[in-house]
């Protein structure tokens, strides 16, 4: 508890006593109005002060100035203890949802701890030579290239290569994923996680800002700020909610005497004027207005704890409307590691195939271009000769055109799928029967023969679909730049409802936009891909998804969702993570207005007096409060 | 031209309010109070004086809750 709150806490226990004591005397009027009016004050001091200052700038409406009215009308109409009670309460409560917000505010902060706050970088000397010194620096003043020394037990500041050691990473805190990763030289690794056993020197690759850790960071503080429809529609409801309720007030309490009066019967002011303040009591609108807003801010820090990082609440709220999930196939639910499974009617050497091949895709980052380097690295066991590669064009959604210098003159060699073959004119092409992504190739104008390539599915990719059928999602679907006939095995393979093949990248946006079209009334289409070649989908759907999406900083600003793990299971958590959110969420939206409604309609006709009243404003902050925390916890997903 | 406040509020809906205040203040295109994270991201016009306008801004959110702290 901090200063404040603790100082609300004596004044609670110090009204409670003297209260107390008054209400035993049993003292009669006017001396017991005047004694309770100093539990009152002393209870309700600063309210008042808010109250007459809102006055003065003219903020009728303000819960201090209502609270205010309500008691002080009800000490003049004789129902002293009601007066300080309604404060006593209403102060409880104040006291309740401060220290819960401030608990939760920490505890989701201290779920994120992978804020590094400081880094080891090699002193040099005047030559640059590292001195064997370590210094301790702020880690926003180390730049790109500099050495880190990472000791057992911290955090990496930065991220970067490891160049010297060994070690395990604990990356929990990044992924959710308790399993500890190994590294060694030549390991990419990421600030944020932390080194459990051995000495590591890093070679950063980015500055502090640009790291994953600073970047998840500023994603989950910035989160809330993007707000989801429910909160917009709270904050409409509690603008109008206490006006209306004002009014009502003021009519309950000038009306019906008025009538009374009108029709020659006792007007019975008092009775009016108290069920008036009743209403008044409940005119607060806090248990709505700061439950909602927890609720998606405890969401999505419990989800950045399962490794799922979601950039705002308006897509937590859309995720769990989400009827159809579509999936992009490499990297998603394939592994998206190739291996050439075999070289098919070549006309020269395999070796050389593979290195003109490997050549002409050397400036592709492209799983399928990777492939075929490891695979040319892995028979030969020479690196590259790049110097043979003369000229280079990409043709999108095709492949690759090169000239290459061999020991006979120069080449003509041209490397992609049918598409390509056509489109240059080339004849013969052969299919082949084996499943698998072809990269046909064409030497001077004639066919070359063709590279077989496959991937593999994700082990989980199967029980995925599965259990996303399961929680309610009705179609799957899967969008793939590859062959029908890689596609539809996968598609039969997983389950999945429906596949699309042989998509570019600008037939996967058109093919979203379809679905958009086509969906029913509230539903949401989320997109599921590993950000490469797939930003603009990702954009366009729905809900983006990017999944493995550690270090690829395009994914993470394309996404709304991102998943730290690969594994495609932390869909199906992301979905249920959402939906109990939701749930949650609307509870307290309709418990919390389902009391208050009822609450007016017996203050109403005389049945709920002002105990009843503060009883539920307060009971309802407090159950409110205590359900929305509940989203934090997501250890059962 | 956007900036970041801190910002300390004790009550939601004032942080709602205090939101609307600052997005009605002459120089900013728009505002998000953030009740969770006690963050107030502004963005202003292009050419206006911050200064000035964040003047303006903590004058009209102290009249809604004078209990209220913006950090500029």
């Amino acid at each position: 508890m901090n200063k404040k709150q603790k100082k609300t806490l004596y004044r609670i226990v110090g009204t409670g006593i003297i209260a107390a004591i008054l209400m035993a005397l049993k003292l009669e009027d006017p001396l017991n109005f005047i004694l309770m009016m100093v539990p009152y004050l002393l209870i309700g001091y600063d309210i008042i002060i808010k109250a007459s200052k809102g006055i003065k700038n003219l903020q009728p409406f303000d819960e201090n100035f209502l609270m205010t009215v309500a008691t002080l009308g009800a000490m003049i109409l004789g129902e002293h203890i009601e007066g300080v009670a309604v404060m006593f309460f209403y102060q409880i409560g104040e006291l309740f949802q401060s220290y819960a917000v401030g608990k939760s505010r920490r505890n989701i902060s201290e779920l994120m701890d992978i804020r590094p706050d400081y880094a080891n970088v090699e002193v040099l000397n005047d030559e640059g030579v590292p001195t064997g010194e370590l210094e301790r620096v702020d880690p926003y003043d180390v730049e790109i290239g500099r050495v880190i020394v990472v000791k057992a037990g911290e955090k990496i500041p930065i991220d970067g290569i490891v160049i010297e050691g060994n070690s395990t990473l604990n990356t929990a805190a990044l992924t959710g994923e308790s399993l500890p990763r190994d590294v060694f030289s030549g390991y990419e690794v990421i600030s944020g996680s932390v080194n459990i056993n051995g000495l590591l020197k890093i070679r950063t690759t980015k500055e502090f800002g640009d790291s994953t850790a600073s970047k998840i960071l500023d994603m989950v503080e910035n989160a809330g700020n993007k707000k989801s429809k429910s909160e917009k529609f709270i904050s409409k409801f509690a603008k109008i909610y206490t006006p209306i309720v004002c009014i009502l007030a003021l009519l309950l309490a000038i009306a019906p005497p008025l009538f009374n009066l009108i029709s020659q019967n006792p007007p019975l002011w008092g009775q009016w004027i108290y069920r008036a303040l009743t209403f008044l009591v409940i005119s607060c609108p806090c248990a709505l207005v700061v439950s909602v807003p927890l609720g998606f801010f405890a969401g999505i820090g419990g989800a950045s704890k399962a490794g799922v990082l979601v950039k705002g609440a308006n897509y937590l709220e859309t995720l769990s409307k989400v009827k159809t999930v579509v999936f992009d196939k490499t990297g998603t639910l394939t592994q998206g590691v190739f291996d050439v499974a075999g070289i098919h009617h070549g006309v020269l050497d395999t070796e050389t195939l593979l290195e003109y091949t490997a050549l002409v895709e050397s400036y592709s980052n492209h799983p399928i271009a990777v492939s075929i380097a490891k695979a040319y690295h892995e028979t030969s066991g020479k690196a590259l000769d790049k110097t043979k590669l003369i000229d280079i064009k990409e043709v999108s959604g095709q492949g690759v055109i090169g000239k290459i210098k061999d020991e006979s003159g120069i080449l003509d060699f041209a490397a992609g799928n049918e598409k390509l073959m056509e489109a240059l004119g080339i004849e013969n092409v052969i299919h082949c029967r084996s499943v698998g992504t072809l990269v046909h190739l064409a030497i001077n104008g004639e066919y070359g023969g063709h590279i077989l390539i496959s991937d593999m599915e994700k082990p989980e990719s199967k029980d995925t679909i599965k259990l996303l059928k399961k929680i309610g999602i009705k179609d799957t679907i899967m969008l793939t730049g590859d062959i029908k006939a890689v596609g539809e095995k996968v598609g039969k393979d997983l389950g999945l409802d429906k596949v699309f093949s042989q998509l570019l990248p600008q037939d996967k946006v058109a093919k979203v936009e379809e679905l958009l079209g086509a969906k029913k009334g509230n539903d949401a289409i989320a997109f599921v891909g590993d950000g490469i070649n797939d930003a603009p989908v990702l954009t366009r759907a729905d809900v983006g998804i990017a999944m493995g999406a550690l270090g690829s900083d395009a994914a993470i600003e394309a996404a709304d969702i991102v998943l730290m793990d690969d594994n495609p299971m932390n869909i199906v958590k992301a979905i249920k993570i959402a939906n109990k959110a939701m749930r949650i969420i609307y509870e307290n939206i309709y418990f919390a207005i389902g009391i208050k409604l009822l609450c007016l309609v017996l203050g109403a006709v005389g049945i709920a007096n002002m105990w009843f009243a503060i009883f539920a404003d307060v009971g309802v902050l407090v159950l409110a409060v205590l359900n929305a925390i509940r989203t934090l916890s997501v250890r059962k997903m | 031209m956007k900036k970041t406040y801190k910002v300390e509020v004790d009550c939601a809906n004032c942080a709602n309010k205090m939101e609307e205040a600052t997005k009605a203040t002459p120089g900013v295109i728009n505002a998000n109070l953030n009740f969770m994270t006690l963050k107030l991201n502004i963005e202003f016009e292009d050419g206006v004086d911050r200064n000035q306008v964040m003047e303006e801004v903590v004058k009209r959110c102290k009249k809604i809750e004078p209990d209220c702290e913006i950090y500029l």
